[in-house]
């Protein structure tokens, strides 16, 4: 992949795929039809095509920078919030949410998933550091082990209070249900992304090691910690309006790397670019393929991003060990 | 100068640095030698925080270096550990410029441009600023970590065994950079050595430890003599004299 992209190819791409996601679905939208403001035409494009965007846009970028920031304070590149329990334990707080506070607020059922997503992650860098054979491969295996026994609390519960399909069609990754009203949380990803930015140079030193960052004089423990919420943040909010959207995290800062490095401050810009540019191709693809149908953009991404991550995996490990 | 005060250190029931007092002489090269498992990096670790000390303390010019702030302190000691496992895609450039960390945060100026020019230029790396870290050989990237602490502009450089994995020539060439900094630049230099020969050509001093405790500490050429040695490292060592040079000639004793 000796692809050498420049932000504005990037920016250009998220333009055009823009562009395309908006005038594509079951009804036809002309852009002249956008001149008659009380046509059926603009109300669709308002309080469904326009939302749709903005929120795939906000969940790609979010989950580039949310894998980009755990790949670099993990020291591998093969930890994303998929692959670190970060998004099974923000799924199994929504759970216990439901079913035990089924009065709580929606505040309260954010802030609930967001504490779990959190203590995940956080739980998941305990554990990495404990271990000592941080074998490029082995690391994300723990977590998705990690992951799937997170997973299996939540899988019981749902099962138990016989609301598994539920629970199945609710994290399933779709951008279907998304309509004025009902994605705006994931605004909330924009400020978690600036500070992120504001803290590149932090998170690249960090990235480095401890001893290394003691050495500049870092305070390594609030990076860390700073970087998990940033994480946890981002993570809850995907999954809260659009569901789990695997690989994207994982596969998009690897991308970035293998040509712009591992300098945080360079590569922010690329990943937000690079992840709302795939995601915004995946779903355009998901309303394609079974037109006037979709299907859900999880699957697409699935079926894409794996074919990608092999690719990088054969590759070979000595890239990914740092 | 650094000072280390009644220093110990354990890990769970063992003991790796028991109550090791000694004076860092400043403007010059302190090699620490000695066995494996000597406690030669822990030391080194606490004296540039990287450790806690259980008992005991370090003293920068009197004052105890766990009461310092840690930019503060980042602006007058430099600890290099083994780097070389590092991958991280950053170029040489961006690695030295991150040298000016405790200084600009990341927003380098005009000046601390200028230091990493230098930092550069001092190790031959002004060619190479801008390939990838893992574009290098082992000794070009250990060259890269060095610049990067020149380019952090401290007094005390402490590195943990620089001569890791690295072959003859480089590794000459890394202990002659080392003498310059000493010698024209004036900064302190102590180093963690696991080859005695180049503790015994390149440094002022050595430190000689034994279990965690502190066996010998003097200027090299007291050190460098057969019933010293046999005090650290439980062997006959003959030592000769080539070229002004005291070489140890170990390599078949039988002790």
């Amino acid at each position: 992949m000796g692809l050498k992209m420049k932000l504005w190819m990037l920016i250009v791409a998220v333009i055009i795929l823009s562009v395309t996601s908006l005038f594509i679905g079951a009804i036809n939208i002309k852009p002249s039809d956008l001149l008659n403001w009380d046509s059926l035409e603009t109300q669709i494009f308002l309080i469904s095509r326009l939302p749709r965007l903005f929120a795939i846009i906000l969940a790609g970028a979010g989950m580039g920078i949310a894998g980009l920031i755990m790949q670099s304070l993990s020291r591998n590149k093969f930890v994303s919030p998929t692959t670190a329990g970060t998004l099974d334990a923000a799924k199994l707080g929504i759970i216990i949410s439901m079913l035990f506070f089924s009065g709580m607020s929606y505040i309260g059922q954010i802030m609930f998933s967001f504490a779990f997503a959190l203590i995940g992650s956080f739980i998941f860098m305990q554990l990495l550091e404990r271990i000592k054979f941080k074998d490029a491969i082995f690391v994300p295996l723990i977590g998705i082990m990690y992951g799937n026994i997170i997973g299996a609390f939540s899988t019981f519960l749902a099962y138990e209070a016989n609301i598994l399909q539920n629970v199945d069609t609710f994290f399933q990754g779709s951008f279907t249900l998304v309509v004025s009203g009902r994605y705006e949380l994931l605004y909330v990803a924009v400020p978690a992304i600036i500070i992120a930015y504001i803290y590149a140079n932090k998170f690249t030193v960090a990235g480095m090691g401890e001893d290394f960052a003691k050495n500049l004089g870092l305070s390594y423990r609030t990076v860390l910690n700073i970087g998990l919420i940033i994480v946890a943040v981002i993570s809850t909010t995907v999954v809260l309006t659009v569901g789990i959207i695997p690989f994207l995290g994982l596969i998009v800062p690897n991308l970035v790397s293998l040509y712009l490095g591992d300098n945080l401050r360079k590569t922010i810009p690329h990943t937000i670019f690079m992840g709302a540019a795939f995601l915004l191709f995946c779903d355009i693809i998901s309303r394609l393929i079974v037109h006037p149908y979709e299907i859900p953009v999880n699957t697409t991404v699935a079926v894409i991003g794996s074919a990608i991550f092999l690719i990088m995996l054969f590759r070979g490990k000595a890239y990914a060990q740092k | 100068m650094i000072e280390l005060k009644g220093l110990s250190k354990s890990f769970g029931k063992k003991t790796v640095v028991e109550d090791v007092t000694l004076k860092i002489h400043a403007g010059a090269i302190t090699s620490f030698i000695g066995p494996n498992g000597a406690g030669k990096s822990t030391l080194l670790s606490m004296v540039s925080r990287l450790l806690d000390a259980d008992t005991g303390e370090v003293l920068l010019d009197q004052s105890d270096v766990k009461k310092m702030k840690s930019d503060a302190f980042s602006k007058r000691v430099a600890i290099l550990k083994q780097a070389n496992h590092l991958n991280v895609r950053l170029t040489v450039r961006e690695l030295v410029s991150f040298g000016r960390y405790p200084y600009s945060k990341g927003r380098l100026n005009e000046e601390d441009h200028k230091f990493v020019d230098k930092a550069l230029a001092y190790l031959n790396l002004t060619d190479m600023q801008d390939k990838f870290l893992d574009e290098l050989s082992g000794g070009q990237k250990q060259r890269a970590f060095i610049s990067m602490v020149i380019a952090q502009d401290t007094e005390y450089i402490l590195l943990d065994e620089p001569l890791n994995n690295l072959d003859m020539k480089h590794s000459v060439q890394i202990m002659k950079i080392l003498r310059k900094l000493v010698d024209e630049l004036g900064k302190t230099v102590v180093i963690v050595l696991h080859d005695i020969n180049f503790a015994s050509v390149y440094s002022d001093r050595i430190v000689a430890l034994k279990d965690g405790r502190l066996v010998k500490d003097g200027p090299t050429n007291e050190i460098i003599n057969s019933e010293s040695l046999r005090e650290v490292y439980d062997m006959h060592i003959p030592v000769q004299v080539q070229d002004g040079c005291r070489i140890c000639v170990y390599f078949n004793s039988n002790n």
